[in-house]
């Protein structure tokens, strides 16, 4: 419960693939279901290219969760990017302003119980998500 | 930079991604499918994606992206192998991976190039219809 | 009331020195409370264990039962409630069998003929002491109990979806009773997973034992079509009820050009056609 969390730095494709392994283990290790897991490391992956691509690289920070009852990871995205202008717009799907598939963070909020975001324009952008255990 | 190995078998060019790509060997990978589409005159591809255990949108765009480029080549593409837990987050990611083929596995890929052959082939010599329907027993043995 | 050192002391050497006398005593009370539904051997031999780690708890002066010098007596302890709920015990007959250490050291201290103050005071605070490792082993046998009937929930979910082969390259899944989410989900996991171990390009979903579906559900089995669909492998589903089929459509929910069919047999047949035609 107490672990640290482990930060890895974003700054290349690379570093996306370190993000997506990391998760895996420690989604492994606090007994995520394989389909939670499978959906907890899509929506890590999403979200760290788009910390590299949009946010210009930053950091990922994936560490466990507990609430008292559950088990989980949580892991926060940081960049000290652009921002995102509108929210709104960001989040429907097919939206995109990188040439993706507009799925990155609508997709990753629905593959995730938990998603918070932080941003403002000029300032970056912060997101945090956790997965339960069931 | 690691790179996906490409297997010419008959008339099919075999992909069987083992590794977690970086985007740029997904990359490299649609351009060295590319070339030897044109190189080997192939007329089917069949990509491997059973040791994948995640595919997220990039991975989903450029299988996509390849499907689309093949088809131009005159070569049709099959995704075989995808693990459920994959498919069902793909579902949720809402990525439907539209134009693209899918199979259990590499035998069930090969069948369906097979079949989309022999139509193909088929449509170019103008049969009259049901000529094969006939032939084919309306129920395989068990 | 806790410990104080000096008692704890006191007790580690009377819970040492009385050893045997304590433990016959002990095992004698919990026997009578448990009739005969454990040996006597297996008793004496948890008791002699359990003075072992209150013995121990104490001459490491513990003041109360969550402190370090405690952990071992409170794992002891943990391990017997775990046993008990498994074998069958009640909560009841398995705190009393930590209360009943209270009376086999009362003896013990009659026996010592020393009834002063200093002994009267010594002996509530063990009590309370005593309270506490019965308290403990109450919760922790609610705790076994709880993950026992958490456990038996999911044989219950396995036992109740099976997924069988039809017909070469043909799965079906018949789903009886009422579908929650979660049960949803693990069905739709499993078929996805048979059929890639069967290499099964068609599943059916038979839901003629279903009596309703919820909005949820509905869901749950429409991405279960639309996943299968990217493995690449075909769903039906058959033996929509006359309810049923009326809730879908007043739910609004899209089926698409999934393929439905009111009956197994319907969608079997229709399966053989289209794997005909294909040649197959």
């Amino acid at each position: 419960m107490s672990e640290p969390a482990q930060r890895i730095e974003v700054v290349s494709d690379q570093d996306v693939v370190r993000v997506r392994q990391l998760v895996r283990t420690l989604a492994v290790a606090v007994k995520l279901s394989l389909v939670d897991q499978t959906k907890l490391v899509t929506a890590a992956s999403e979200l760290a290219r788009n910390t590299l691509v949009y946010g210009g690289g930053g950091t990922v920070e994936v560490g466990p969760a507990d609430n008292g009852r559950r088990k989980g990871i949580r892991i926060v995205f940081s960049d000290q990017g652009p921002g995102i202008a509108d929210l709104d717009l960001a989040f429907t799907d097919g939206y995109t302003s990188g040439g993706g598939l507009g799925l990155g963070l609508s997709g990753a909020r629905r593959l995730v119980d938990e998603f918070d975001i932080v941003t403002a324009v000029g300032e970056g952008t912060t997101i945090t998500v956790t997965k339960w255990c069931r | 930079m690691e790179r996906v190995p490409i297997l010419k078998i008959g008339d099919i060019l075999l992909v069987s991604i083992q590794i977690d790509m970086e985007d740029q060997v997904a990359l490299q990978l649609q351009e060295d499918l590319a070339d030897r589409i044109v190189a080997t005159g192939c007329h089917g591809v069949i990509i491997d994606i059973s040791a994948l255990d995640i595919v997220d949108s990039f991975v989903g765009r450029t299988l996509a992206t390849i499907a689309a480029i093949s088809k131009v080549l005159d070569a049709d593409t099959v995704v075989v192998g995808m693990r459920p837990a994959v498919a069902i987050t793909l579902v949720e990611l809402g990525l439907s991976l539209p134009g693209i083929r899918t199979a259990l596995n590499v035998e069930l890929g090969m069948d369906l190039l097979a079949r989309e052959r022999a139509a193909a082939d088929d449509d170019a010599d103008e049969e009259p219809d049901g000529a094969d329907d006939a032939e084919t027993p309306a129920v395989p043995a068990p | 009331m806790t410990l104080s050192a000096d008692e704890a002391a006191r007790f580690a050497v009377v819970l040492e020195d009385h050893q045997e006398a304590l433990v016959t005593a002990w095992t004698e009370r919990v026997a009578s409370t448990l009739r005969g539904r454990l040996s006597h051997t297996e008793l004496l031999r948890q008791n002699t264990e359990l003075r072992r780690g209150f013995q121990q708890a104490l001459a490491g002066s513990a003041q109360d039962l969550s402190g370090e010098p405690a952990a071992e007596l409170r794992a002891q302890l943990a391990e017997l409630s775990s046993t008990r709920a498994r074998q069958g015990f009640s909560a009841t007959e398995t705190a009393v069998s930590i209360f009943a250490f209270k009376d086999a050291v009362l003896a013990t201290l009659d026996a010592q003929g020393t009834t002063d103050a200093t002994t009267l005071r010594d002996y509530v605070a063990l009590s309370s002491f005593v309270d506490e490792a019965a308290l403990f082993t109450f919760d922790s046998y609610v705790r076994v109990r709880e993950e026992l009937i958490a456990d038996q929930a999911e044989q219950l979910l396995e036992l109740s979806t099976p997924v069988v082969k039809l017909w070469e390259g043909v799965v079906a899944v018949p789903l009886v009773g009422t579908l929650d989410s979660a049960r949803a989900q693990v069905v739709m996991e499993r078929l996805l997973q048979t059929l890639v171990d069967t290499g099964s390009p068609y599943a059916i979903i038979d839901i003629t034992g279903v009596p309703a579906v919820d909005t949820q559900v509905a869901q749950h089995i429409l991405k279960t079509v639309v996943a299968a669909r990217l493995m690449g492998a075909d769903c039906i589903i058959s033996g929509i009820r006359p309810q049923i089929a009326q809730t879908i459509v007043a739910l609004g929910i899209e089926f698409g050009d999934i393929a439905t069919k009111s009956s197994l047999a319907d969608a079997l047949r229709y399966v053989l056609a289209r794997t005909g035609k294909k040649g197959r």
